[in-house]
């Protein structure tokens, strides 16, 4: 029976085998720790992965999603080096920071435009106005506006199925708070996921469908999508990325941000990887399908760095209709 | 049916009572064919439902897969990214649950069946034990973020992630590790003193060595739903993107073994699928269908383990 024993351990002595295969590491590497929304994170991830060829394994970069309020708790708990953040930071998140002696950097890197849509075949909807938007979305249609005729007569007696992002996300915050004018408030009877894919698989198998989404979604299924034009109040305005350039794709634009621990910085691991974010943001923001900010931008954010401009341009609150111009000419504060 | 025949077939005349036991034994047979073939369709139901998915997974992920797509680490690019670094964590998080959930669920499971005293304490434990195994996993995910992550001073890491998903199925160990004890026969033990063994010679001898299938039965299980876990991991603190791996445990020369990769960060399988599936770019889809056929085949080699060491302990078993 011992020898019975004795060979019942081979096969945990085969498990430990399977670790040999992890190369060894000779010094450890300095770490730069980054977490928030998954909006911002294919940006991040597409910076941290050429930053990381580019210090050849000196430097290891590391990305968790967690939301953007995720993130700020963290960031605020002195846990991570950046947040990634889809909205600006909040009031109470300030004050956590604060409280915590963490002093930061908000940095602007992209731009991305939601995009309403409806089904390719959708004849007769070319573009919105945000009055019909807010007609369709506000808490008061929930079981009245129920068809395509109720927002305006002359359109067809069409079932209107929705859908939309869930309501932890900041895609629903900036919608909400843009469209009806208080954030979080919604109409409830759509269809909610903070999986977009689901969402895009719901307004091309629905012909009577009306969704909103990010930019980058569209465009990788502009097939079996119809994107609305947005009527702001100076006409409609398609989501193109020279509409949200030049500022006339308003109110459905929105900045999203990385913000970085004051102490962080001093090591130089962190401040390289910001150094080089800035400096090769642009392409990299086009290449996975959001709107990158004019050159200046990305300098400018360097400057404050330099002239250690701290804290937020937003004074915790999250504002809708900001365009490029007006976010750049702010002045940030604690 | 039979009481209702019996009294019918003592009136009748010699002869009409067989005719009738006939047809009604024919009835009986219809319903054990019906019942016998509903279950065959329950069956195929569930076998095609799998393999559809299987199917679908297969066609989506195969072109996928690849040395490199084993070898590189994620990427934005569809095209060059790997799940280095999710499969090695993985393996790391389950080796430590592994190492954890095993001693300790046996452990435990054989004290409650063969050194407890039945009172109520002990019941306690039992009804206790039995709930554990029904708490939905993010639950214990919480539990880890606070007591492990923060209290423990363990931080994001493969240390953590492995004793949360250790707490998770620890219960079942337990539980499989009881109902295994229970199938041998008291003889046995009984036998085993007769011939002047101590109580520990008893378990350690014999019912341990018997019971193994069972118990690895029970540790599979509990593996192989640990190994497929993401809501306890994300609460944690996983990792989405990272494109190393953690310290080796053979790493530095001059040092037997280093324990430096328990407090790494890591990602996980699952982890890695989900982000891929919620990716705007189809070919990424490909991609999370190729990591669910890597995370399958794991788990299945680490059943096929399993069913060896079931194989090769039950040929030595003679009772």
């Amino acid at each position: 029976m011992n020898r019975l024993l004795r060979q019942s351990t081979l096969p945990a002595l085969g498990f430990l085998a399977i670790l040999s295969f992890a190369p060894a590491v000779a010094a450890a590497p300095a770490v730069v720790k980054i977490d928030g929304s998954s909006t911002v994170f294919p940006i991040t991830e597409a910076v941290a992965e050429e930053f990381q060829k580019a210090k050849k394994g000196a430097v290891n970069v590391t990305v968790g999603i967690s939301g953007s309020g995720g993130g700020f708790k963290k960031f605020c708990r002195g846990e991570i080096d950046l947040a990634n953040a889809s909205r600006p930071i909040l009031r109470k998140e300030m004050d956590d920071c604060a409280k915590a002696g963490i002093r930061y950097y908000e940095m602007p890197v992209a731009y991305d435009a939601l995009t309403v849509m409806v089904h390719p075949q959708n004849s007769f909807i070319k573009s919105l106005s945000v009055a019909e938007l807010r007609k369709i979305w506000e808490p008061a249609a929930q079981g009245r506006i129920m068809s395509w005729k109720d927002v305006n007569p002359a359109w067809p007696d069409q079932k209107i199925k929705l859908y939309g992002a869930g309501s932890d996300s900041g895609t629903f915050d900036y919608f909400t708070e843009a469209i009806v004018g208080k954030a979080k408030s919604s109409r409830g009877d759509y269809t909610a996921s903070e999986d977009d894919n689901v969402l895009v698989q719901g307004i091309s198998g629905d012909k009577g469908a009306l969704g909103y989404f990010g930019f980058a979604y569209y465009i990788e299924n502009q097939k079996k999508l119809k994107a609305v034009a947005i009527d702001g109040g100076k006409g409609p305005v398609a989501p193109t990325p020279e509409n949200v350039d030049n500022g006339s794709y308003q109110p459905l634009s929105r900045p999203i941000f990385i913000y970085v621990n004051e102490k962080s910085l001093e090591r130089p691991a962190v401040r390289e990887f910001v150094e080089f974010y800035m400096k090769n943001a642009a392409p990299l923001v086009k290449e996975v399908k959001y709107i990158p900010l004019p050159a200046r931008a990305y300098t400018g954010n360097l400057e404050h760095l330099a002239r250690k401009k701290l804290g937020t341009v937003f004074g915790g609150q999250n504002e809708v209709g900001l365009t490029i111009e007006q976010l750049l000419k702010r002045e940030a504060q604690l | 049916m039979s009481t209702l025949f019996l009294p019918a077939a003592d009136l009748s005349p010699p002869g009409t009572g067989q005719r009738d036991m006939r047809r009604l034994i024919a009835r009986h047979r219809i319903w054990d064919r019906l019942f016998g073939l509903l279950g065959v369709l329950a069956l195929l139901f569930a076998l095609l439902v799998f393999a559809l998915l299987f199917g679908q997974m297969l066609v989506n992920g195969l072109p996928q897969l690849s040395w490199d797509f084993l070898t590189s680490f994620p990427s934005r690019r569809a095209a060059s990214a790997g799940i280095l670094s999710a499969w090695v964590g993985t393996v790391l998080v389950m080796l430590v649950t592994a190492l954890v959930a095993v001693p300790l669920g046996v452990g435990a499971g054989i004290y409650l069946e063969e050194y407890a005293p039945k009172n109520l304490l002990t019941d306690i434990i039992e009804i206790n034990v039995t709930n554990l195994a029904g708490v939905p996993s993010i639950i214990y995910g919480l539990l880890a973020l606070g007591l492990f992550v923060y209290q423990f001073g363990l931080g994001h890491s493969i240390a953590a992630a492995g004793l949360t998903l250790a707490l998770l199925i620890l219960p079942v160990v337990i539980v499989a590790t009881r109902e295994a004890i229970r199938t041998i026969p008291q003889q046995i033990r009984e036998g085993a003193y007769a011939c002047g063994a101590s109580k520990w010679q008893v378990v350690a001898h014999h019912v341990v060595p018997y019971s193994l299938p069972g118990i690895m039965t029970g540790v599979i299980i509990g593996l192989a739903r640990a190994i497929g876990e993401t809501a306890p991991i994300i609460t944690i603190g996983a990792l989405t993107f990272i494109a190393f791996l953690p310290p080796s445990p053979f790493g530095q020369p001059g040092q037997l073994l280093s324990f430096e990769w328990l407090a790494a960060p890591f990602t996980v399988m699952p982890i890695q699928m989900f982000n891929w599936i919620s990716r705007p770019e189809a070919a990424f889809q490909a991609n999370a269908a190729a990591a669910g056929l890597v995370l399958v085949a794991m788990t299945l080699s680490m059943n096929a383990i399993a069913i060896w060491i079931r194989y090769y302990f039950r040929q030595k078993i003679k009772w």
